[in-house]
């Protein structure tokens, strides 16, 4: 007779064999017995958040910063559904997450019993796939297969249901050994002819550029390495979505910033106007693209991309090429190096103009804002944050609006999955949470959440989590008191009726702080401000940083709704030059 | 679009839909139905017919033949959809018009009526397998099996014979020939 487990201990045994060392998570009725096998389980952390939400986001950001999928462990019924925001948020940004959640016992699924939901009908959408486990003898497989569908192909979240009754009963388990073996779904579907075809384009293009995504940090480092080599050695520009910042150093000279709707001059000039654009692990999203019809109109494009479903879904493309992002770009550079060792000397003169025609977008240093002696602008205060970290290792997160775009424009990264952001959910209240997952997986580095005041209440639970485990994350507010992208929206699109944008009666941010046992700070000037950071950046507990800004500063540039990349609204200073009206703003 | 006044961009291009046959095989599990029929709906796509069933009892595998229209990148992404779904093991994807390809549907038709009546319904069907599964001095059961425009005909034709109730599967699809596809 083999050793027989419980259905919670193979749960844990699962978790053990794939490498697990925390999952987040919140106990309830229907995962009690799993939770109580916890104490047998050292290797295992556990990180109890203060709402299930907190868990998912947490898990991801864990899973964002260090490559490996993210756990988390949930009840039944409200636990489940309080997840769903979070698996929501990782299916559109690929973030590999195992999500086990409880159930009420077998023979009351469908009676609406306590705390009962139709967890993995309530899921479906917003899962790559997910399992409601009804034998004991299916577990430990689902489990593993759950490991390896969330990890394998394009990332993404599933969910594993296991009831209580489950839970309790018996049976072997097998020690499992890691196979490299693919869910029958492969992801490299590209031949050498393909990458040839790139070559061949490249050295015809007179105007290339390369438009790099999350699919490239997904990749893993190795992948952010090759992108280097690659854009080194053919000298095109390179522009990254907001995912894909970090891949490649924002200080190079070859690098033109973001791109999209709040993406620099130079880069969405150069999307427009290339006649070459080699996309490497990003979607074409809406954000990105701006009116479909009018996107890069004279260029080719080449479309890198691991999941087929990406390949001419929002822009048809000229070339694609199916495959993991680290594994293609290994084969074109290695078949440059073959075929065109001086590549970047014999190309040189051809792009020469497009650089100079690049150079003149910069001039326009479209990220430039208008400083004030008086109050702290946001972006100065991004800038300061920057500086004085930018000689440590330092691991940001944000909350999704107006900071969030200016901590992609004006804070600079260098290392791939260094910047974890919501993007394609856009969900407020991320970045404190992830914070915490990010400094769990980093217990030693400098993890900032540059926040809102509005998204970060979302989540401010969160901080009790921080305090608990000691996790000295930092929350550098940016408080203009608005939910600024909202007031920003309308006052360019609604005639400035700046309808519920405005948040009366805030928390005070230092005492709040305080209530939660850790350091709240507080600048309100630009001069106090490199002194707080500093004070901020040298206390070794959790700190909540309110950093009071100008109320009414705006996020430019912008590409208005409905308008090609090349009609973009510059800031004030230009503005100004060009003497747009109120009547022409409502216009966008 | 100049005053239009959202964070998205409008669309306004018409193009034009071409129906297609797509058949999926897949691992009879609880809820696959549900999934491919979620992803119809979730990403807006249509369905005008429907047909599930398991064809292969050993290996567990269903079936599902689903009519669809749309433009051709949206049949593309349909199938490409579908075939990241975990449980899909394959995709095929006919054109209505496709001449090698066999599609059928099946209806039910109840018809009340005096004999002449009823003959003459009959009638209507004759062409299209008709078999009577069912008899009475008032009524019959009439099934027949042809292609969704001509099963409308037919009860269209038959309500001036007595239909009172008509029952209809979805389309099922067989390709010609000795071909199997792979």
């Amino acid at each position: 007779m083999p050793k027989l487990f419980s259905g919670a201990e193979i749960v844990f045994k699962c978790l053990k064999d794939q490498g697990v060392t925390n999952i987040f998570g919140y106990p309830g009725g229907a995962v009690l017995p799993i939770y109580d096998e916890l104490k047998n389980f050292n290797s295992i952390k556990h990180i109890l958040v203060r709402h299930e939400q907190g868990a998912g986001h947490a898990a991801e950001g864990y899973a964002r910063s260090s490559g490996k999928p993210g756990v988390l462990l949930v009840t039944s019924g409200p636990g489940a559904t309080n997840a769903v925001t979070a698996l929501t948020d990782a299916y559109m940004d690929s973030v590999p997450l195992v999500c086990i959640s409880g159930q009420v016992p077998t023979h009351l699924i469908g009676t609406d019993a306590f705390q009962e939901c139709d967890t993995t009908g309530i899921t479906r959408p917003c899962t790559k796939h997910n399992w409601l486990v009804k034998d004991i003898k299916d577990l430990a497989k689902t489990i593993h297969k759950a490991f390896e569908v969330a990890t394998s192909g394009r990332p993404g979240p599933v969910l594993v249901d296991i009831p209580k009754d489950i839970q309790f009963q018996k049976t072997a388990y097998k020690n499992y050994k890691k196979i490299n073996k693919l869910n029958g779904k492969s992801h490299n579907r590209f031949s050498q002819n393909d990458i040839d075809k790139i070559i061949n384009l490249m050295g015809k293009a007179t105007k290339p550029i390369f438009y790099t995504g999350g699919g490239v940090i997904n990749s893993g480092p190795k992948a952010s390495e090759l992108l280097r080599e690659l854009v080194n050695a053919t000298g095109f520009p390179i522009t990254s979505t907001l995912q894909g910042l970090g891949s490649y150093p924002a200080d190079d000279n070859q690098f033109l910033g973001m791109l999209g709707m709040h993406g620099t001059y130079e880069a969405n000039n150069a999307m427009y106007e290339c006649d070459l654009m080699i996309n490497i692990g990003a979607r074409f999203d809406d954000r990105i693209t701006g009116k479909i019809d009018e996107f890069s109109p004279k260029s080719k494009k080449v479309h890198i991309d691991i999941d087929p479903s990406s390949i001419n879904k929002n822009v048809k493309v000229d070339l694609a090429v199916v495959g993991d992002v680290k594994t293609v770009v290994s084969s074109i550079v290695k078949t440059l190096k073959k075929k065109k060792p001086n590549f970047i000397k014999s190309n040189k003169q051809q792009i020469s103009k497009w650089w100079e025609k690049i150079q003149k977008w910069r001039s326009k240093r479209s990220l430039d804002y208008i400083g004030s002696e008086e109050t702290i602008k946001p972006q100065y205060a991004i800038e300061r944050l920057y500086e004085l970290t930018k000689n440590k290792d330092t691991y940001i997160t944000t909350e999704v609006g107006q900071h969030q775009m200016w901590a992609a424009q004006h804070y600079k990264f260098n290392k791939p999955n260094r910047w974890m952001t919501s993007g394609g959910l856009g969900t407020m209240g991320y970045g404190l949470p992830a914070a915490v997952g990010v400094q769990v997986a980093h217990p030693n580095k400098l993890v900032i959440d540059i926040a809102g005041e509005a998204s970060v209440l979302m989540t401010m639970q969160e901080m009790s989590t921080a305090v608990q485990y000691s996790l000295p994350i930092k929350i550098f507010i940016l408080n203009n008191e608005y939910m600024g992208m909202v007031r920003q929206w309308q006052e360019l699109l609604h005639d400035k009726n700046y309808s519920e944008s405005y948040t009366a009666a805030l928390p005070d941010f230092v005492k709040l702080a305080e209530a939660y046992g850790c350091v709240g700070l507080r600048a309100k000037r630009p001069e106090e401000l490199d002194d707080k950071i500093i004070e901020m950046l040298n206390t070794d507990q959790p700190v909540i940083f309110d950093c009071l800004v100008d109320k009414q500063e705006n996020c430019f540039p912008m590409i208005p709704s409905g308008k090609p990349h090349n009609q973009m609204l510059l800031g004030p200073k230009d503005q100004k030059e060009k003497k747009i009206t109120g009547k022409g703003r409502t216009l966008v | 679009m100049a005053n239009s006044k959202s964070a998205y961009s409008i669309s306004n291009k018409k193009q034009k839909f071409d129906t297609h046959i797509i058949v999926v095989w897949v691992d009879n599990e609880a809820g696959v139905l549900a999934r491919v029929v979620g992803l119809f709906s979730g990403r807006g796509y249509n369905i005008e017919s429907l047909a599930v069933a398991e064809v292969d009892q050993k290996l567990n595998i269903s079936r599902i033949t689903i009519v669809t229209t749309g433009t051709p990148q949206v049949i593309d992404q349909i199938k490409l959809q579908l075939k990241k779904l975990v449980p899909v093991h394959k995709v095929a994807d006919f054109k209505r018009e496709d001449k090698k390809v066999i599609f059928k549907e099946m209806a039910l038709f109840k018809v009340v009526g005096n004999k002449q009546k009823l003959e003459k319904a009959f009638n209507v069907c004759e062409k299209f397998d008709a078999v009577i599964l069912d008899k009475t001095n008032k009524s019959n059961v009439i099934q027949i099996t042809a292609l969704r425009r001509e099963i409308d005909s037919i009860s269209n034709n038959l309500k001036k014979f007595g239909l009172v109730s008509v029952s209809r599967t979805g389309a099922v699809a067989m390709t010609r020939g000795a071909e199997v596809f792979k």
